[in-house]
């Protein structure tokens, strides 16, 4: 169920490659006031300095893939995947 | 039990592909075609040297829409049986980072499942690579340019 009022939620994000080395870490547990994980991604863009744009990266929230405008709960995982480039 | 687990397999691999094995996978007395493709690490990229390239995946959700992946081309193309490996760790010059099987009826839908799968593999899975270049220089690559950052 999410939440918003003004303490926000407590959310914890994870990045991968290039995402992570931008941030500086692979982990982090935040306060967010981000009710999608679109608005998260560009909190956590403009602090870390992520430079690609949300249209080519992926998310996944709790081990699933997610559509950008999710809803996000007390608690979530949001995984910050950026452009892919397997093969 | 899904139908279709034995005639689906795919994974994420730190070990060098054995294409043969994965061959073997796709055995059937029905079928009348297999077509394959492998996707190999080239020494260069947009004008510069590459000396190796790493890969890096997250596992869980790499495998699951892997599965999709592979579970939508039998159904789309007819297919009899599609295997497929993406391989992650430090990879070589040479060295095989993708690995895609099919067995079909006939080799027009072979050709097409094959190609599909691969297609969507490199554009669907949370799969990154990150080219060392001669002098020691690193980019991860962005797969809608093809270029290093």
């Amino acid at each position: 169920m999410p939440v918003n009022d003004r303490s926000g939620i407590q959310v914890t994000a994870r990045y991968f490659a290039v995402f992570r080395e931008q941030a500086g870490t692979t982990t982090e547990s935040l306060t967010t006031q981000s009710t999608t994980a679109a608005e998260l991604f560009a909190e956590v863009s403009g602090r870390h300095g992520l430079e690609d744009s949300i249209a080519l990266c992926k998310v996944a929230i709790n081990g699933e893939l997610a559509g950008w405008d999710q809803a996000l709960a007390e608690g979530d995982v949001v995984l910050f995947f950026p452009p892919v480039a397997g093969g | 039990m899904d139908v279709r687990a034995d005639k689906l397999d795919f994974e994420i691999t730190q070990q060098v592909i054995d294409a043969d094995a994965l061959q073997r996978k796709l055995e059937s007395d029905r079928a009348g075609a297999y077509a394959a493709f492998q996707g190999w690490v080239r020494n260069h990229n947009e004008g510069r040297d590459v000396v190796s390239l790493e890969y890096e995946a997250y596992g869980p959700i790499a495998v699951s829409e892997g599965e999709r992946v592979l579970a939508e081309a039998l159904q789309r193309f007819n297919l009899l049986k599609v295997a497929a490996a993406h391989r992650v760790g430090h990879l070589q010059i040479g060295d095989c980072a993708v690995w895609v099987g099919v067995s079909a009826a006939h080799r027009g839908d072979a050709f097409d499942g094959c190609r599909y799968v691969i297609d969507e593999l490199k554009s669907r899975l949370p799969i990154w690579k990150k080219e060392h270049y001669a002098g020691g220089h690193s980019g991860w690559i962005n797969c809608v340019t093809g270029k290093p950052r």
